[in-house]
This record gives C-alpha cells, structure tokens and sequence, in this order.
C-alpha cells in the first residue's frame, strides 16, 4: 500500500523506491490499522526543538511565518525545551565547540526522536569542508539523520518537502519495531 | 586631515618609526619597544587625537608575525595605521595597549587565541573562543587532525 499523506500525492514523489525499503508497517489488518493510527498520530503533530545555529534559521523562521506556514503541515510549535520535542532541525554552521551541545540537546529528547539537517554546513560543513579548525563536517557524525535539505540556504519550500519526506518516513514506520535510527539510514 | 597632512605632522613629531605613504592609509611601522610610546603619542597629540582603536589584528609572514592597529579619532576622522614586528616565533610578546584603549582587551585575547601573541601587562590574557589546549590556528603552520586540506 502506498505510503500517503495530505499535503501531495504520492505518484508526485521520486524516490518512492528508497522508502519502501523503510517501510516496515503490514502484516494483518488488526496491526495495519493500529500502525495507521499511531503514524497518523506521530506524522502531523511533528513539534521541532528550538535550534538555530545561522542563515539557515532564518530561512526556517521564515517557513514557519505565515506566508509558507508550515504549521499546515503538523510541524508546528517549536519547544523551547527537547523534552517536549520529536524533531530536531539542524539549521546551520556547527562548530567543534557547539558538537557536544548538539548531542546532549539530541539525547535528551524522547523516543521516537527524528533529525532533519537543513543545508550544506549540516550535510557536510558545507563552505567550511576544507582548511577549517573550527567547524563540524556534516552532523551526521554525531548524530543519526533522517532527511537532508540541501541548499545554501534551503528555501523555504525546500524544508517543506523535506518535512513531508519526514511524515512519509513515519508514516511507514510500525510500533512493533522499536526504532533504532543508526539502522533506518540509507548511506 | 587630509592623508598629506597628516604624514606631515607624523614626521614633525619624531616618531621612531617607517612611515608608508603609498597606501590608503597612513602607516606607521615602530619597532616593538617604542609601540606603547608612540600609541601614547597619537593619543595624547591634540592634532591627532587618536581616541578610538577600531581595530587590531595580526599577520603570520612564516618568519615574523606583525601586529596591525587600526586608530581613528571621533573628532577629526582621520584614520592610522599602526604596524609592529614581533620577530620571536617560539614566545612572541609585545606591550599591551589596553591602558591606551581600554577597547584593546578583547581584541588582544583574541590575538593571543589565534595566534599565541602574548600581550605584556595585558589584565587577564585568557583564550577567547577556543578550549585550553587548542593551538594556534591562524598560524601558518597549524595542522589538526581533523582538517582536510584542499590541495
């Protein structure tokens, strides 16, 4: 069964192959429908940590207004505290000296916990790949990553799509399995 | 001032120094023991009247590091160029100005984090940005093991 969500269709998607190799929700129809549920659920009340390190913040500030509104999509109210967060938008530059931040703000959020990296300094350090003392090359080596947003920085609507790969990801998920994101990524 | 008058007055006042006139601004290159008294000089002057340092910063040339300090004055706008040598690679020191400009404190820590300069006199030369124990990365000849090098 195709993997659907509200805001597009699925056939409109291009990578739809990768994501079924995620998919681990089926088995009977008891199990289906309470996988729905629960994806249902988890997929469109995606509450992001409050977490900005550069440009790419405001570029997330700016989805968040009210000309893009991602709050149409679920992911909505950003907490001030990882506790009470389900996903981490990694927006921007991070350093040597901000990586063990950035880890423990990331272990102490709650299961299920999902990592977007938006833009080529969250990807790879990005500008700063070469000859830098300073920066961190990719958050991926502290961190496990769901969905990578590339641009410098994303547009807006970039993030967007990168939230609906998320809410797809999810919605394939299935409670039976408990998740380990070091397994779920494909390099 | 305009930039010929003000290499005018700079020779009038016998400082002990090269004075460069081929660039925008005009420099002043001073030995490293007389920087402090030729700082107190340009300050004290009442036709320069340099009361505000906009910026200090450092050069390493491989054999010698120079030390560079941007002065202006909220008077007259006129802008100087201060350089000084500091030949010693192993344990360079040089005066601080932070009694001049009280503004040189952190622009001087955050010299001595990037390029180990030390500054004599200096009230609390701590490291700025970076942990204990980093090195100097801004010297040229900095390696790290996680630097990837593009050649």
């Amino acid at each position: 069964m195709a993997v659907k969500i509200k805001s597009m269709k699925y056939e409109d998607f291009l990578d739809n192959e990768s994501l079924e190799i995620l998919k681990k929700s089926g088995g009977n129809i008891m199990m289906t429908t309470v996988d729905n549920l629960v994806n249902w659920g988890r997929s469109n009340s995606l509450w992001p940590l409050t977490f900005a390190t550069s440009c790419c913040g405001i570029e997330m500030m700016a989805a968040g207004d009210g000309r893009f509104d991602f709050a149409r999509f679920g992911i909505e109210v950003y907490r001030a505290s990882p506790r009470q967060a389900d996903v981490i938008v990694v927006a921007g530059t991070i350093v040597h000296k901000m990586a063990p931040v950035l880890k423990r703000l990331y272990d102490q959020m709650s299961d299920p916990k999902y990592v977007i990296a938006m833009g080529a300094c969250a990807i790879s350090g990005g500008p700063f790949h070469y000859n830098s003392y300073s920066v961190l090359r990719g958050v991926d080596e502290i961190i496990p990553v769901d969905v990578y947003i590339p641009g410098c920085p994303p547009r807006p609507e970039a993030l967007l799509y990168g939230v609906m790969q998320l809410q797809r990801k999810i919605k394939g998920e299935s409670f039976r399995e408990v998740r380990d994101p070091q397994k779920d990524i494909i390099k | 001032m305009e930039k010929q008058q003000i290499i005018e007055s700079l020779k009038g006042m016998g400082i002990a120094g090269e004075i460069n006139e081929t660039r925008e601004y005009p420099e002043i290159s001073v030995p490293a023991e007389t920087l402090h008294d030729t700082a107190l000089k340009l300050k004290n002057s009442p036709e320069f009247n340099c009361d505000f340092m906009v910026s200090a910063t450092a050069i390493d040339w491989k054999t010698h590091f120079t030390v560079v300090y941007h002065l202006t004055s909220s008077t007259f706008h006129h802008v100087v160029v201060l350089k000084t040598n500091v030949s010693d690679r192993e344990n360079p020191e040089i005066d601080t100005l932070m009694d001049i400009w009280p503004a040189a404190e952190f622009k001087e820590r955050e010299i001595f984090d990037l390029f180990g300069i030390k500054f004599k006199n200096h009230s609390d030369l701590r490291r700025l940005f970076l942990e204990d124990g980093w090195g100097f990365p801004l010297r040229k000849d900095y390696t790290d093991e996680r630097i990837k090098e593009l050649k």
